[in-house]
């Protein structure tokens, strides 16, 4: 029988004497341990991530093959199949709008910041477990929720919500628009709701733990960049998803209660509606609010874990530390006040577009001393090619060039041209998309064996990423030449434009791609669940990293730590200190035990240090003679 | 079976805050911002044109003086919890959820008197703006009715005194936070109206 005595850093959190039954509910499904949620949202994201990548799959065939005959998808997708063996051109559009639904929010907000910062914050932090368990279970449980009614909606005979991700009103408030609007965009808006309640329960967790349960001596100063970036997540979720709930909530009484928030001046057969003095750009404004820092929700995690990864595996210290929580910080604030630019063509007043176009370019300043950074550490570093690292240079590529086509939409006359054309697509889906994807997989690659104690195999992962890498490249390159030549993007088809008809074949090629590297996927997922079994053993510190997870026992319990938190009394990144034997020193190591590898102002603070570890002593024996 | 752990306190921690409390100010956050954006988007709507005008409810100044009232009232509450005064905490708490009560039912009485001015929810958005505020502000203060008569409860059961006040903060600084909420919105309203 167990006894711990969990005593948290507040006494009105303390357990007490009691025991731990766990039994297998609340150890595997309503767990309130940090660790075995983050697997529960790693598990579902990969659901749902392989759910809405099937289903670009079903649109990239429509789009590389027009005249395919498509019946031997009748199984599946039944009515949506035509009698022709076409698909039917309103559950393409379904198709596109729940790609973009699954990715954005399900896989690449729930699956990303849901994991990795429930993962992570703890154990790199150095705290028992998230500031509430109770509300970091709730949080897991109202996405998954979520996640059935959005899943439901799929197979209603009236199709799922229709009118692209983004939702835009009057297409998304009119029944009548499209047979999407109808019920399926009613699900549509529930599910967002209680998706939004479990992402602000999240990010109020993750934020509540970073600046309350740090350990000792872990100042933000020797926060580990990955903690520094979901920190600033969370922060940027708690700021902007209230926004999207009023969005939401005026569109539902838009769309249910007659209000005409949104509608104004609309004929239908002829009819007029009875809405007026709506606006529709009104909408625009609140999602987008949302919508861009939405962006940097799904990109700054990946780039945490990028920061880790490349350092660790390149033996050196992360270059420009500070420069790095700076420009993260500017990225966050930044985020606020760009949203204007999705909406050039709205017919907004052409002199705030030059505004609105001046701040996004600002972020490129961030962007590129990320960039710049990520290469200094990787030069001339004892570069160590895990697949986690692969992955990580595979994001740095994909922010490059995904990031390079972002300054000629950020620039509002190009805009005019390339706006809703597959440039746009090709942009987003490399530095938002891949980019984050790639940090991801980096991440389960990196931190699998404190997950479940044993080696994903290298050699798999090695074909995984170049299959992957290489087909992103091959599905999102061509892109831009379609975009430049004019193709829009959410069409079902463009073979009745002879313009169009000279890029079938580039659109043929994408298509393959697409497949190909769909497929690649299942390499990974082989090597997931296997591994998780069959693994090689994994030992205590497999990549011989600074940070406190590595601390910790090989499969830790409810609490992390048995005895003592480790105390903290560096920064994260001393790898290949001259002087040090090893090339890398863990953040626990005090300074007062390393005299041959301090530089002189750290020499100073031995002084300070002994002092501390003095007093630490006396709690610690204190401690003793209480229990 | 788990292993055996023995977790130890340690006296230091860098605690800024209790971690409760901090949550707290965080949800406050996000209900500033979903107000913010409500409040944005009327401004954006306004300037638009084609903007119903009428006349403010003259309820609302009775119900913004009701609800300082009973914020007041729980301030009284919580400096008597302070020196363990329970008698005191027991009516500044009952009077404040009664205010709490009256303010309710103040502000259902300004749709009477909107209805009256043949303003709808469903019509102009200047008019299902003023309803969208107020049913959304009064969603918020009929949890923080319940959070009080938690907190109330939870005194009759000697649960709330100088040394155990976390719930009744909490339940405190949520309070004043609605009724400073409350007079922002009323403001908003008297201004760009």
């Amino acid at each position: 029988m167990s006894t711990a005595s969990v005593a948290n850093h507040d006494a009105a959190h303390d357990h007490g004497d009691h025991e731990h039954h766990d039994n297998f509910v609340t150890k595997y499904i309503f767990s309130q341990d940090h660790k075995m949620i983050a697997k529960q949202y790693l598990v579902t994201g990969m659901f749902w991530a392989l759910l809405g990548g099937f289903l670009s799959v079903l649109f990239r065939l429509q789009l590389g093959f027009p005249e395919m005959d498509m019946s031997f998808l009748r199984p599946l997708l039944g009515g949506w199949i035509d009698e022709t063996g076409h698909l039917d051109p309103t559950f393409y559009l379904a198709l596109v709008t729940m790609h973009g639904t699954i990715m954005v929010f399900f896989v690449l907000t729930a699956g990303l910041s849901g994991t990795f910062s429930n993962f992570l914050i703890p154990l790199q932090i150095g705290a028992r477990d998230m500031a509430s368990g109770f509300m970091n279970m709730l949080s897991y449980w109202l996405f998954f929720l979520s996640g059935v009614i959005m899943f439901i909606s799929l197979f209603l005979k009236t199709g799922p919500a229709s009118g692209g991700w983004v939702v835009y009103p009057p297409l998304s408030a009119l029944e009548q628009a499209i047979p999407g609007s109808g019920l399926g965009m009613t699900l549509w808006l529930v599910a967002m709701t209680l998706f939004i309640a479990s992402s602000l329960m999240g990010g109020i967790n993750y934020i509540t733990t970073v600046i309350n349960l740090r350990t000792k001596g872990m100042s933000f100063s020797k926060l580990p960049l990955t903690i520094w970036a979901f920190f600033l997540t969370a922060v940027i979720g708690l700021l902007s998803f209230p926004v999207l709930f009023a969005a939401a909530l005026l569109l539902v009484f838009d769309r249910s209660f007659g209000t005409s928030f949104y509608l104004s001046d609309i004929y239908i057969g002829g009819e007029a509606l009875p809405n007026t003095g709506g606006s529709p750009v009104l909408y625009q404004h609140l999602f987008w609010f949302l919508g861009h820092p939405e962006v940097y929700i799904v990109l700054l995690p990946a780039l945490g874990i990028t920061s880790e990864v490349i350092a660790t595996n390149s033996r050196k210290p992360i270059f420009g530390y500070k420069a790095m929580i700076i420009s993260l910080l500017g990225i966050t604030v930044l985020s606020f006040v760009v949203w204007a630019h999705h909406m050039f063509v709205s017919g907004m007043n052409p002199f705030l577009g030059s505004i609105f176009m001046f701040l996004t370019l600002i972020i490129a300043v961030p962007s590129a001393v990320k960039v710049f950074n990520y290469l200094t550490t990787l030069w001339r570093g004892n570069l160590i090619f895990t697949p986690a690292m692969l992955f990580s240079i595979g994001l740095v590529s994909f922010f490059i060039s995904g990031g390079l086509t972002g300054i000629f939409l950020g620039s509002s006359a190009i805009d005019i041209q390339l706006h809703d054309t597959y440039f746009v697509v090709a942009h987003f889906h490399l530095v938002m998309g891949s980019a984050s994807f790639f940090g991801m997989i980096a991440g389960v690659y990196h931190w699998f064996p404190k997950m479940f104690g044993r080696m994903m195999d290298a050699k798999l992962g090695y074909i995984h990423f170049w299959i992957t890498f290489v087909g992103v490249y091959m599905v999102f390159f061509p892109m831009h030449y379609i975009g430049i030549a004019g193709f829009p993007r959410r069409y079902y088809s463009w073979t009745n434009f002879e313009f169009a008809n000279m890029y079938t074949d580039l659109n043929m090629f994408v298509s393959v791609a697409a497949i190909v590297t769909f497929a690649a996927q299942f390499i990974f997922l082989f090597n997931f669940f296997y591994s998780m079994y069959k693994g090689r053993k994994a030992t205590l510190n497999p990549w011989q990293s600074n940070t406190l997870e590595w601390t910790t026992p090989l499969h830790p319990g409810h609490g992390n730590w048995p005895g003592e938190i480790p105390s903290v009394y560096r920064w994260p990144y001393d790898y290949s200190k001259p002087g040090a034997e090893e090339d890398f020193i863990p953040q626990t190591v005090p300074l007062s035990a390393t005299p041959e590898s301090n530089l002189p102002h750290e020499q100073e603070l031995v002084k300070v240090e002994l002092e501390i570890m003095k007093e630490e002593e006396e709690v610690l024996v204190s401690n003793e003679a209480k229990h | 079976m788990e292993k055996e752990l023995k977790y130890v306190d340690l006296v230091d921690q860098p605690i800024a805050m209790h971690p409760k409390k901090f949550a707290l100010w965080l949800f406050l956050v996000t209900i500033v911002m979903i107000f913010a954006a409500l409040t944005s988007a009327y401004i954006v709507r306004q300037s638009e044109g084609n903007w119903l005008e009428y006349d403010l409810p003259t309820i609302f100044w009775y119900t913004s003086g009701i609800v300082i009232l009973s914020s007041v009232c729980l301030q009284y509450a919580y400096s008597a919890a302070k020196k363990d005064n329970l008698a005191g905490l027991r009516v500044g708490l009952s009077l404040s959820v009664l205010f709490g009560v009256a303010f309710l039912v103040g502000q259902w009485y300004s749709w009477v008197a909107l209805v009256d001015e043949n303003v709808f929810f469903v019509g102009n958005p200047s008019g299902s703006f003023l309803y969208v505020f107020t049913g959304l502000h009064a969603v918020h203060l009929i949890s923080g009715v319940i959070f009080l008569i938690i907190v109330l409860i939870s005194t009759f059961r000697y649960k709330v005194h100088s040394k155990s006040m976390n719930t009744l903060e909490m339940a405190t600084t949520f309070w004043h936070f609605l009724a400073a909420l409350w007079l922002y919105l009323f403001m908003f309203l008297l201004l760009n109206h």
